[in-house]
């Protein structure tokens, strides 16, 4: 006979907001193959969670399920239904025009309006009636965030979304995802295997390695007064990710004499 | 920046419509010479003046009337059919179980060859035309909606999904769209075919059309009617391409090279 003890859990600790997404013991096969693998993750809301991890790793399989495009089979999975998904190849479709793809599924009445409003946003107001083939690679993100945004998503996923920018045109992007998400605290989760995108960017970054956690590191430093956490952090995670460094700076990995 | 426009010289010699001028000029003279007589093949000039004659009469024009009919007829029932049985094998599982090898049996046979059949059946009345160019129609439509459902990028359709349109919102927003380049390409194909088939279907004893007209001229051997029907032929077949143009120029808007083109 066990005896249940009740303790109130404002006693234990602080309350904490109920996670948006919560995974446990999420497993997933292909044939033999099982890319995730007893999974445990939780995102509590308005958090920025990035998700680093190498090719083959599970990033991919693990997006899809929290983005609804892979049956769950019944396993315990917590996944808001207002969601949105920021693709690597915006994926706009090219014969409608740039508002008509951001207003896609949208149903309520002055979609056009909506569709405007998140297209200023995102700084494309004035390509509202471009094709999307005319789109630069950093508008046709632009608007594939607007069209994540118009949405207002409790969780948003970026699946690599600036990987095939140029740099500048990745640092202005960077900037946006970082004030929208200021301006409307979603939950985020972004896919990357860019650690310094990953440091910048995110409150916490989990390291995925063969279809489990391997490694989850939280920043508490301030975004923009990160510098002196960096180096350290940088040597950790690409530790995680399987290379050995001392002194966590690029150059020196790379340029180093045996 | 233009480049400066070549000597007069070069660009005549590259011009793309010397050569048919020419050819026509030669025929003309050939004509009047006598080297063609006009029993092998009737003068340029002498074909324009039957052909005004026989606009004046009414000859051209009606017949003309019936054959166009009988075309339209036919593609549009051919096209619908096509468009059906493309869609629901394109879109269904069964139904591309069930229609998809039929269509690939069937497309083994000439449809030509089908046609002393279809005499057998519907007789020779407009009949087994209209249904002769109908059903040949029906194939490019089918096979090119087919290819063009299936080969609609999965990652659209994913990507659709995820922002939680229904399976009938990603069909119209999404897979239709996507597949009718290929469908306006099955259509082209369709209205080349449909003048092919009119032509031979209009050899089946024929009282009026074209065809008939080509008939009659040939037991009076009036090579001049014969060209006439030639080139209302190239006309029908001309027309039929330049309304594709028109429709994929308004329905394709969005496609790289129309884009081009317009800035």
């Amino acid at each position: 006979m066990s005896e249940v003890v009740r303790i109130p859990l404002a006693a234990v600790r602080p309350p904490e907001p109920e996670p948006v997404v919560r995974l446990s013991g999420f497993s997933r096969h292909f044939g033999e193959t099982r890319v995730l693998d007893d999974l445990d993750l939780a995102i509590a809301p308005g958090e920025f969670v990035a998700l680093l991890g190498r090719s083959g790793s599970g990033k991919t399989t693990l997006l899809r399920t929290l983005a609804g495009l892979d049956g769950v089979e019944g396993q315990d999975v917590t996944v808001p239904s207002s969601r949105a998904t920021v693709f690597q190849d915006a994926r706009l479709l090219p014969w409608k025009r740039v508002w008509q793809n951001v207003a896609l599924g949208v149903r309520n009445g002055a979609v056009r309006h909506h569709a405007e409003q998140a297209l200023r946003e995102v700084g494309l107001d004035h390509r509202l009636d471009a094709w999307p083939l005319t789109l630069s690679g950093g508008e046709s993100q632009r608007a594939s965030l607007a069209r994540a945004l118009i949405r207002q998503p409790k969780l948003l996923l970026l699946d690599e979304p600036f990987a095939a920018l140029d740099a500048l045109t990745r640092i202005k992007m960077h900037a946006l995802v970082l004030a929208l998400w200021r301006a409307h605290k979603p939950a985020v989760l972004l896919v990357t295997h860019d650690v310094e995108e990953a440091m910048a960017l995110a409150d916490r970054i989990l390291v995925l390695d063969k279809g489990r956690i391997a490694a989850e590191e939280r920043i508490s430093a301030v975004r923009g007064e990160r510098g002196s956490v960096i180096r350290a952090l940088r040597a950790k995670l690409l530790g995680h990710l399987g290379l050995e460094t001392d002194g966590g700076v690029y150059a020196d990995l790379i340029g180093r004499e045996r | 920046m233009r480049p400066a426009s070549p000597p007069w010289r070069v660009r005549l010699s590259e011009a793309r419509w010397i050569s048919p001028i020419a050819l026509l000029l030669l025929w003309e003279l050939g004509s009047r010479t006598g080297i063609i007589p006009e029993r092998t093949l009737a003068a340029p000039s002498s074909v324009l003046l039957t052909m005004a004659g026989m606009i004046r009469s009414g000859e051209l024009p009606s017949n003309l009337f019936v054959s166009f009919w009988r075309a339209l007829i036919g593609l549009s029932i051919g096209t619908t059919i096509g468009t059906v049985l493309g869609l629901a094998a394109g879109l269904s599982r069964q139904g591309d179980a069930v229609i998809d090898p039929v269509v690939q049996i069937k497309r083994t046979i000439p449809v030509v060859a089908l046609s002393p059949l279809f005499i057998v059946w519907f007789g020779i009345g407009e009949t087994p035309k209209i249904a002769l160019i109908a059903f040949a129609t029906i194939f490019p439509i089918y096979l090119n909606l087919y290819q063009g459902i299936r080969g609609v990028d999965v990652r659209l359709i994913d990507a659709a999904r995820s922002f939680g349109l229904s399976r009938s919102e990603i069909i119209w927003h999404v897979i239709l769209p996507g597949a009718l380049p290929s469908l306006l390409t099955g259509f082209r194909y369709s209205l080349s075919i449909a003048v092919i088939m009119l032509v031979i279907a209009e050899q089946i004893n024929a009282s009026s059309g074209l065809g008939f007209l080509i008939n009659n001229a040939r037991d009076f051997m009036r090579t001049d009617i014969i060209v006439v029907c030639l080139m209302v032929y190239a006309i029908l077949g001309l027309g039929g391409d330049l309304l594709v143009r028109a429709i994929e120029k308004r329905a394709l808007a969005w496609r790289p090279s129309m884009v081009e083109a317009r800035s």
